[in-house]
């Protein structure tokens, strides 16, 4: 119990001291960086709640492949950021008050892991045995994803389908623009 | 594009180890943490490394637009025909107890099936991203 929360406050400063690192950092690239690293803290996170799979997906999504991408689509953005200059008093009180609200309210949730919690009594005590006698895998998490919510997986997957694609058009049409562009400067040019 | 001796040959080294892990967690999602979101971003990171070394032109040489665009589609294609085939077995659509001949084998085919569909669909829109960033990136360097 202690060790658990000396590894929860060790995670937990990590994440404030990234936090804090990235309102600082007007570097693109570092806060690239940063992000990744807040990324693979979250992911410990979610390894000391027993959950591998989300850090599991964590890890290699958040961490992972978004920063490559990021930094594939760094090339576009300038260097530096601006620097901010509307004044940050509002934002942070709203920031406050809303922090203050949700630890307030923390006070009232089950404890964490707790099996007679409401969550744990509604439909999961259902799929933990169904899982073993109608599905019969052993990683629970599986058959909930891929069969008794596979509409919702079908959804994320077209999601990520149709994000892709939609990318990939707005990529394409922005360099035949370029091309457009180049052939008009051309004629004029000439002209 | 870059010629250092280390990054290309721990690249060589790392590919096929990659992919196996890839695999490993594809097909092993139904016994452990994994499953078809996170294999397919091993499996993309495997393409893309290698892109990022040996250059973009060696990278669609190795996995060309035209297949990785026809994955793309076939992931979705694949998790929806799943569906659409156990409706015509006579069950709702995703059920898959009418797959296999027991009500588990049926399961256990649809959920293989489904988390192939996707990691196909995954992996291929992460693959075909990272190739339009680097190729937008090139054409705007030449304006």
């Amino acid at each position: 119990m202690i060790s658990e929360l000396i590894i929860n406050a060790f995670l937990v400063s990590i994440m404030l001291g990234i936090g804090i690192a990235l309102l600082k950092s007007r570097s693109v690239i570092y806060t690239v960086l940063l992000t990744s690293a807040y990324s693979l803290v979250a992911a410990l996170m979610f390894i000391s709640l027993d959950a591998v799979d989300v850090a599991f997906t964590e890890a290699s999504v958040g961490a992972g492949i978004s920063t490559i991408l990021f930094l594939a689509a760094m090339a576009f953005l300038p260097r530096e950021e601006e620097k901010n200059v509307t004044s940050q008093v509002f934002p942070a009180i709203v920031c406050l008050v809303l922090g203050g609200i949700l630890i307030w309210c923390s006070y009232d949730l089950p404890q964490i892991g707790l099996a007679s919690s409401p969550i744990h009594q509604h439909i999961a005590p259902e799929y933990i045995a169904g899982s073993r006698n109608d599905i019969g895998i052993p990683n629970i998490v599986t058959s909930v994803l891929a069969s008794y919510r596979g509409y919702d997986t079908f959804g994320e997957t077209i999601v990520v389908f149709t994000a892709g694609i939609a990318v990939l058009a707005i990529l394409k049409n922005n360099k035949k623009e370029v091309k457009k562009l180049k052939s008009k400067k051309k004629v004029l040019d000439n002209g | 594009m870059d010629k250092n001796p280390i990054l290309r040959i721990a690249t060589k080294i790392l590919f096929a180890p990659i992919i196996l892990f890839g695999l490993y967690v594809q097909f092993h999602g139904d016994f452990g943490p994994g499953g078809g979101f996170q294999a397919g971003v091993i499996f993309a990171s495997a393409f893309i490394l290698y892109a990022i070394v040996f250059g973009l032109e060696k990278g669609k040489e190795l996995f060309p637009l035209n297949i990785n665009l026809f994955l793309l589609a076939l992931g979705g294609i694949l998790y929806g025909g799943v569906g659409i085939a156990s409706m015509l077995l006579g069950e709702e659509f995703l059920s898959y107890n009418v797959l296999g001949t027991s009500n588990q084998a049926g399961q256990h085919i649809g959920i293989l099936l489904v988390e192939f569909g996707v990691g196909l669909t995954v992996s291929n829109v992460m693959i075909a991203l990272f190739y339009a960033f680097a190729d937008f990136k090139r054409s705007g360097e030449t304006k």
